[in-house]
């Protein structure tokens, strides 16, 4: 349950409807013990309102209830109420509910003097006793007024009544048609004095909207709005716009978009709970840069719900295989749903109410818009404008991350601030076309990021079979390139390196065979000289044999001549 | 042929009147009054009338669908009619209960 808003100091005792927002707007319920009007046209849900406060408070607050049917007989009731998972019978059964048709058939009734409502005072009286009930319905007390035709006596009975139920202390509602200029036909108003509650279903461009209004509330301070509010599958809820504040939390941790890059642009990925716009022109790749946000967020086990404006379920899973990115087993696990409705299928506050529902109920830690842009054609750019911030707020207030996508016009200025909601914004990625050398190319930059000393680069982005892929821009001596002119402007440099790199690995060679043929040349000539060197040593070796022959010759002929010579003498 | 032989014993039959009222209150005892002298009148020895306080059976209340006290219900004959108030109006409470005829004048 919702806080309740407008709790006052020592206000009045009250009984909650159980319904959500209502409370909220009441500042806890309707006032306890007293008889509550609630009037409307045809068709807006009188009834229902007033069963589920009688169901609700029977299931969920412990008072057991009486519901007075002068229109429809208990079957019909229950036969109309099933549809929203009311089982009356069942709770007939238990005696926790106390359906009873009254009858009144004008045609079979003559009247034929004084007369008084006892009997229905009575039966009041004794069904109450019966379930021990704390709340009444009575739908739609101005039947009597078909009925009977002595109108004094029925509105002296109807002051009675009233009077009764409050000595009983039941919390009454009383459900009215509502009538010319006044609130209701037969003027019950007079009698219900402390609260009124007025439901009405306008169409507006053929789109309706069901919108409530409490107008008056004796003793407590309540919101006097209109509410938008919706009946569907799971009964009634009432949608309060303006009670949220700025109070919500702010959170330091980052989620990450799913692309890695991206992640670094912003510093580590937006803030938890803060709200991403992601604007740009017709296929610049926002829906595919969603789909990577949804699909990190299943990643981290955390779910997250997908409204889709524009496509379905089947084409957006089909269209983001194609990049590489399988969406459907996280749908099988539950942590991904996908929501697609026209945007022109109900009103803006529909629209607004049926979200809060759904997200109330899935309690997704991401919610994705996809595009927000398409709600001006549910309504005037304020009311989109209006709606929208009140979504940012609700999603804040819940510390849900929030991805609007939006589309804008090709002519219009980009940076143009969308519905006016960008100070709602707390990180704007801006996706571009980049138009240059005979082709479009995306270019991806970050806007705004608040709280992040984020890049103030333009990135390029690819889609890719895996994905979302960014890329530098090339930035040189020739400007800023983006595409094939960067892909070309690529190829000449690299062809250019290479023919560098070739250049070097010539000169290189070049050296190298230089080096080898000194190093040829040094050894022929060692190899010369060894050669010679070895011719040299041999003649020297023979020239000093010679010489060594020579002395040896001398020394045997001296030998010899001595022998020979003592009695010649010296000759 | 059915309808004839009703018609007849609109005259010959026994009426069965039952009256509801809540407690004791001038009206009822009015409504009472009122009924008596108006049997007596139409229906003298042909009617039989049962008086129901609802304070002390509060459940005929849904079972007989009253609302408006008193109620004067004709049970016989058929169909059943209902009259509610205290019968004052003598006029409207013959019509209501179909007991005065068209068919003498």
């Amino acid at each position: 349950m919702p806080d309740t808003r407008a709790r006052g100091h020592a206000s009045l005792p009250k009984a909650p409807t159980g319904i959500h927002g209502l409370d909220e707007i009441t500042g806890g319920g309707l006032p306890q013990g007293r008889p509550t009007l609630v009037c409307g046209s045809a068709g807006c849900g009188k009834t229902l309102m007033a069963m589920e406060f009688l169901v609700r408070g029977a299931t969920e607050f412990n008072e057991p209830g009486v519901f007075f049917a002068f229109e429809e007989t208990a079957a019909e009731l229950a036969e109309n109420v099933r549809s929203l998972g009311f089982d009356l019978d069942e709770l007939a059964a238990q005696d926790r509910i106390a359906v009873e048709h009254i009858r009144i058939e004008r045609s079979e009734i003559e009247e034929a003097g004084e007369f008084d409502l006892e009997g229905l005072f009575i039966r009041l009286g004794l069904a109450i006793d019966t379930v021990g009930a704390k709340r009444v319905v009575l739908d739609t007390l101005e039947t009597l007024f078909g009925g009977f035709s002595n109108e004094a006596i029925l509105r002296s009975e109807l002051r009675r009544l009233f009077r009764w139920l409050k000595d009983r202390g039941v919390t009454a509602v009383i459900t009215a048609e509502r009538g010319d200029g006044t609130l209701t036909r037969q003027g019950l108003e007079e009698y219900v004095s402390d609260c009124v509650i007025l439901l009405d279903h306008r169409v507006n461009d053929q789109t309706s909207t069901r919108r409530l209004r409490i107008v008056k509330y004796r003793g407590t301070s309540h919101g006097t709005n209109e509410y938008p509010f919706l009946i569907d599958a799971a009964g009634f809820s009432v949608l309060p716009l303006t009670s949220l504040g700025l109070e919500h939390e702010a959170a330091n941790e980052r989620v990450s978009t799913g692309i890695a890059r991206l992640d670094e642009m912003l510093g580590g990925g937006p803030y938890r709970g803060t709200s991403v716009l992601l604007s740009g022109t017709a296929g610049t790749g926002k829906s595919s840069i969603a789909a990577h946000f949804a699909e990190a967020s299943c990643r981290r086990g955390e779910r997250c719900l997908y409204y889709s404006f524009e496509e379905s379920q089947s084409q957006i899973l089909r269209n983001m295989r194609s990049i590489g990115l399988e969406l459907a087993p996280w749908i099988e696990r539950g942590l991904l749903t996908f929501v697609s409705t026209r945007p022109t299928f109900y009103g803006l506050e529909m629209h607004l109410a049926a979200m809060h529902k759904h997200i109330r109920e899935y309690d997704p830690k991401l919610v994705v818009v996809d595009p927000m842009s398409n709600f001006i054609s549910a309504g005037t750019v304020h009311e989109a404008q209006a709606m929208l911030l009140r979504l940012v707020d609700f999603l804040k207030a819940r510390q849900t991350t929030a991805l609007f996508l939006s589309l804008t016009s090709g002519g219009g200025a980009l940076e143009a601030t969308e519905q006016n909601i960008s100070s709602l914004i707390d990180t704007w990625v801006l996706l571009r076309d980049i138009e240059l050398g005979g082709e479009r190319n995306r270019g991806l930059h970050v806007l705004k990021c608040r709280g992040t000393a984020h890049s103030n680069q333009v990135r390029e982005f690819v889609l890719t079979s895996h994905g979302v892929d960014l890329r530098d821009v090339y930035v040189g001596p020739e400007g800023v390139l983006t595409g094939s002119m960067r892909l070309a402007q690529e190829a000449r440099e690299r062809a250019a390196a290479e023919a560098r790199s070739q250049r070097i690995a010539g000169k290189r060679r070049e050296l190298e065979r230089k080096r080898r043929v000194l190093e040829a040349q040094v050894a022929a000539l060692q190899t010369e000289f060894s050669t010679e060197e070895a011719e040299l040593e041999l003649l020297i070796a023979a020239e000093e044999q010679a010489s060594q022959r020579i002395v040896d010759d001398r020394g045997d002929m001296a030998r010899s001549r001595q022998v020979k010579g003592p009695r010649g003498g010296q000759g | 042929m059915n309808s004839e032989r009703d018609d007849r014993g609109l005259d010959d039959g026994v009426w069965e009147l039952r009256l509801y009222v809540a407690g004791q209150t001038p009206k009822s005892m009015k409504a009472v009054e009122n009924l008596q002298r108006m049997c007596e009148e139409h229906l003298p020895g042909r009617y039989k009338i049962e008086v129901v306080d609802l304070l002390k059976n509060p459940r005929l209340a849904k079972e007989d669908e009253i609302v408006a006290i008193p109620t004067l219900v004709r049970k016989l004959p058929d169909p059943i009619r209902r009259v509610i108030g205290d019968l004052s109006n003598v006029e409207k409470a013959l019509v209501g209960l179909q007991l005065r005829p068209t068919r003498s004048t």
